[in-house]
């Protein structure tokens, strides 16, 4: 284990988390808010411990898949831990863990908030934006936006790195140089996040605007209201529902598109994944309009109903109404999305369609299997063999996936409320969603859970969004072993 | 540059490092997924499992862009395909390796017919280089200009020798030199010959000349093991045959030792100044009996690296002095200098040094007309080929005439066929490919003024 590198790459996450922090200093200084003094402590403290961490050059600046794994786990906790501070410092959330569950939801992309709506509106705007901002730093990945500015460790390495904090059973390039295809996958980010503030900005204050296009750029779902995103107009909710869709498609498509290759933008994946979506609008708006209650439109169950499964299925977690109160069936197809969640190397969450499309192939061939014992199959996507490798990679992740939610439910049920609510709530926060059901509804929230279920929900935000490995390598002996 | 690379081998990997290191965009493509996944740990660069001979994965690769197509497989029918293609699609440049001796004799056709701008045979290269070290042992380097009608060649003056103390003009007199002597490094420092420069001893001199004439002049100057009589070759492969090629119309006298009779008959029907041996070069007797002692220079090209290593140490303990060892593995190159062998060649790590050399002066060449460039003296001195169009300034003056810049020397011409060892009243013409030695980078050959 090369610890000199993995030292000095945590101490450039801490000075990124530094320079993270203008934004809110910023904020604090545009609305004269009195929080701008600890959020530059907080800002100190992680330039400081930065800077002594990225003094003395390691060894040897190898990096392979293990130091990968840690990096990308290490630098999610360190900048999880340090991002808490502001919230503390200023007083805003006196407990330690409650600003480092906001924090871990934040940089996840969860959505996930300890705070009622209205302690959320009664946040000063400068912890309000840092909260939205957290999303966006997280949803492309920290150590992705580093290797656009910094080459961190030494030839094809770097990899690795782009491995371990993007989402995906397998991860490539857009172009042979690491320091390309990060810049190129920032780009594309910054681009579309400013596009859809620009569309919001004719219909919403200037500050909501921000905050929504940071929150919704990396399906987030952090709001600044307390009633989430009722109050906005139909026109903000159908541009919102628009992007929360365009941030859960793989970016390479985006790539593609520029370069006028249309067919590898809209491969399986992609295509599945509207597919999806259109179905599950369609039968929660039929199953709307049909049930006695909500007494809703037929505009408006479209509306709602296209809002809330682009909110679930992109990982975002927004809400226009309380789907807490829709029918049985509504409620399920909802839980349903939460699993699948978006595309590979997009900015949301769940278990990722290119997943599940590659384990229904291998399901229906093991099924034809029964028939002719001896037949010979080969998964292909989009004509392409997927390697024995990656199949089991994907089993292997599948059943970890299992392993830790099982084990959580079981942790938080020590609690004692009610099944929906825990696993709703686990489901939401492994996926990186935000919401859940009954007591974790879009109208609740997660304070009155105690602090080892939120510590557990730490570990599954975290474990969802870094695809649960690198969390649990850090937690296995032999990894730290000489 | 965008540079594609088909084939991840010890060559492809090679290319891929080197190139990526001097800053280009690099995608190798391979169809072992493994292979591939081995070379862009290694650096930073875009993997494609896939056949490289396919438009789609060609695509994927980015070929549109690509300014520099390299295919590098096992197969040279594929090698052929690739470039075919690539051509086909994009606007790059293409460079095939060619392994099998029939193809390498259509080289130029090749060449010309299907578009690439270069077909490189690695054996053959191999035996140019072996060629070159036992025509003149004592070179510290040689580097062909013009396809090796030309040679600039590096040498250290040795204590004593007759033209220390004189100046360049006299020695030119003097001997007739037909050739251009052109840098000398003193120590740290390196000079552009001028007429009145004084040789020292120990100066490392570098002349431009044909092989022949240089030849000529270091026999003129009594220059000490000037050449070698007679070479013993293990191993009668492809390179035996390319060597006995290159070295048929030289004064020097081939001994080759080889199993299989076969291959042996093959040699005797196509090389008829060669003496052929059947048996087994493994016997130390038999080396003996053969006068390894008295060789001039052994030559190890026997199929495997640890059989050549060997055999050379022992003809190394014999007294032979110039060793010449053939070495397949490209990544073990310290463990053989520690052996202390004299030379030793790596056919593929010369393909993948010349195909770097062909990516650098093309990198230098955007928007100029050089042919090659070579760093002679590291990172003061510069040699590099022109190929002169018809509306250049320099063309129809006589050389004495142009104002050239200072620490600079036209140091060949070579027009068509024939070589011009520049002087004053000489004229460079439209279409020649004009050497020039000097300080300065240049880009074009109109930077040769002032």
């Amino acid at each position: 284990m090369n610890y000199g590198i993995i030292r000095r790459t945590i101490g450039w996450i801490l000075l990124f988390e530094a320079i993270f922090f203008l934004v809110p200093a910023i904020t604090a200084t545009v609305y004269w808010e009195r929080e701008f003094f600890s959020i530059l402590i907080s800002m100190g403290i992680c330039a400081i411990v930065g800077g002594l961490l990225v003094i003395g050059k390691p060894k040897s600046d190898a990096v392979y898949a293990k130091e990968g794994f840690v990096i990308v786990a290490l630098s999610w906790i360190v900048l999880s831990l340090f991002g808490a501070l502001p919230f503390v410092i200023s007083g805003a959330m006196p407990s330690y863990i409650d600003a480092l569950f906001e924090t871990v939801s934040g940089f996840t992309t969860t959505g996930a908030s300890v705070l009622s709506g209205e302690q959320v509106e009664a946040l000063p705007k400068c912890l309000l934006m840092w909260r939205s901002f957290t999303h966006w730093v997280g949803g492309m990945g920290v150590l992705v936006f580093i290797l656009a500015f910094l080459p961190l460790c030494g030839g094809g390495q770097n990899i690795n790195l782009l491995r371990a904090e993007s989402p995906g059973p397998t991860v490539s390039k857009l172009v042979p140089k690491m320091r390309s295809t990060a810049g190129i996958l920032y780009l594309i980010y910054t681009v579309l996040t400013l596009l859809q503030f620009v569309l919001l900005v004719f219909d919403m204050p200037a500050f909501d605007a921000l905050n929504t296009a940071f929150a919704t750029a990396g399906t987030g779902g952090f709001t600044v209201k307390a009633d989430g995103f009722a109050g906005y107009s139909p026109y903000a909710q159908v541009v919102v529902t628009v992007f929360m869709i365009l941030f859960s498609i793989n970016f390479a498509s985006f790539f593609f598109i520029v370069r006028g290759k249309f067919k590898e933008a809209f491969n399986t994946e992609v295509r599945v994944f509207l597919t999806i979506v259109v179905v599950a609008i369609t039968l929660v708006s039929v199953n709307l309009c049909l049930a006695p209650t909500p007494d809703l439109s037929t505009g408006e169950a479209i509306r709602h109903s296209a809002f809330s499964v682009a909110s679930i299925i992109s990982t975002t977690g927004f809400s226009t109404v309380d789907f807490n109160t829709w029918p049985s069936f509504s409620k399920t197809i909802l839980v349903m999305t939460m699993f699948v969640g978006a595309c590979a190397g997009s900015t949301g969450g769940g278990i990722k369609v290119s997943r599940f499309v590659i384990l229904f192939k291998g399901m229906s061939h093991e099924t034809k299997r029964m028939l002719h014992p001896k037949q010979v199959k080969k998964i292909l996507v989009d004509n392409r063999v997927v390697e024995e490798e990656t199949v089991r990679g994907i089993h292997s992740y599948l059943i970890a996936y299992a392993v830790v939610f099982v084990l959580s439910l079981l942790v938080v049920s020590l609690d004692g409320y009610d099944l929906t609510t825990n696993f709703t709530a686990i489901a939401a926060t492994i996926n990186n969603i935000g919401p859940g059901l009954e007591a974790v509804g879009p109208a609740g929230n997660f304070g009155f859970f105690s602090w080892w279920t939120k510590l557990v929900l730490v570990f599954d935000m975290l474990a969802g969004r870094l695809e649960i490995f690198p969390m649990l390598l850090l937690l296995l002996p032999a990894t730290w072993r000489k | 540059m965008n540079i594609i690379i088909v084939g991840c081998g010890s060559v492809g990997r090679t290319l891929a490092e080197k190139l990526n290191n001097d800053g280009n965009d690099v995608t190798v493509i391979d169809m072992s997924a493994e292979k591939v996944r081995r070379t862009t740990e290694r650096c930073d660069i875009m993997g494609i499992v896939g056949n490289g001979a396919t438009h789609t994965v060609q695509r994927e690769a980015g070929i549109e862009d690509a300014d520099l197509f390299i295919a590098v497989t096992n197969s040279d029918e594929l090698n052929l395909l690739c470039c075919l293609l690539a051509k086909k699609e994009g606007s790059c440049q293409t460079i095939a390796r060619l392994k099998n001796p029939e193809y390498s004799k259509d080289a130029p056709y090749l060449k010309d017919e299907l578009g690439l701008a270069m077909v490189i045979n690695p054996e053959y290269a191999a035996a140019e280089e072996i060629a070159r070290l036992i025509r003149f042992p004592s070179a510290l380097k040689i580097e062909p200009f013009a396809k090796g009608r030309v040679e600039l060649i590096k040498f250290r003056l040795p204590v004593g020798n007759e033209i220390v103390g004189v100046s360049v003009k006299e020695v030119a007199i003097k001997y007739r030199l037909e050739g251009l002597i052109c840098t000398i490094e003193r120590g740290e420092e390196a000079y552009i010959a001028n007429g009145d420069f004084i040789f020292e001893e120990k100066d490392i001199v570098s002349i431009v000349a044909t092989p022949k004439n240089a030849n000529d002049f270091f026999s003129k100057i009594n220059y000490k093991g000037h050449s070698i009589k007679n070479a013993l070759i293990v191993g009668g492969g492809v390179l035996t045959h390319y060597l006995c090629e290159i070295l048929e119309k030289s004064s020097v006298s081939l001994k080759i030792i080889e199993k299989d009779i076969k291959a042996c008959e093959e040699l005797c029907a196509q090389w008829h100044k060669v003496d052929v041996i059947h048996g087994d070069p493994s016997d130390r007797e038999l080396l003996k009996e053969e006068g390894i002692t008295q060789a001039g220079a052994f030559v190890a090209l026997a199929d495997h690296d640890e059989e050549n290593i060997l055999l050379s140490v022992f003809a190394k303990g014999e007294g032979c002095q110039k060793l010449v060892t053939k070495v397949n593995r490209i990544d073990y190159d310290s463990v053989i200098n520690q052996l202390d062998l004299d030379a030793s060649v790596c056919p593929r790590a010369i393909t993948s040094d010349i195909i770097l050399r062909f990516v650098r002066s093309m990198q230098n060449a955007v928007g100029s007309n050089m042919e090659t460039l070579y760093n002679i003296i590291q990172d003061q001195v510069e040699a590099s080929e022109f190929i002169v169009k018809d509306n250049s300034p320099v063309t129809g003056v006589p050389l004495y005439q142009l104002k050239l810049k200072s620490d600079l020397l036209v140091a060949a011409i070579t027009r068509g066929n024939e070589v011009i060892v520049p002087r004053g009243q000489d004229v460079i013409l439209p279409g020649d490919a004009v050497i020039i030695v000097s300080k300065h980078s240049l880009r074009d050959i109109a930077d040769v003024l002032k």
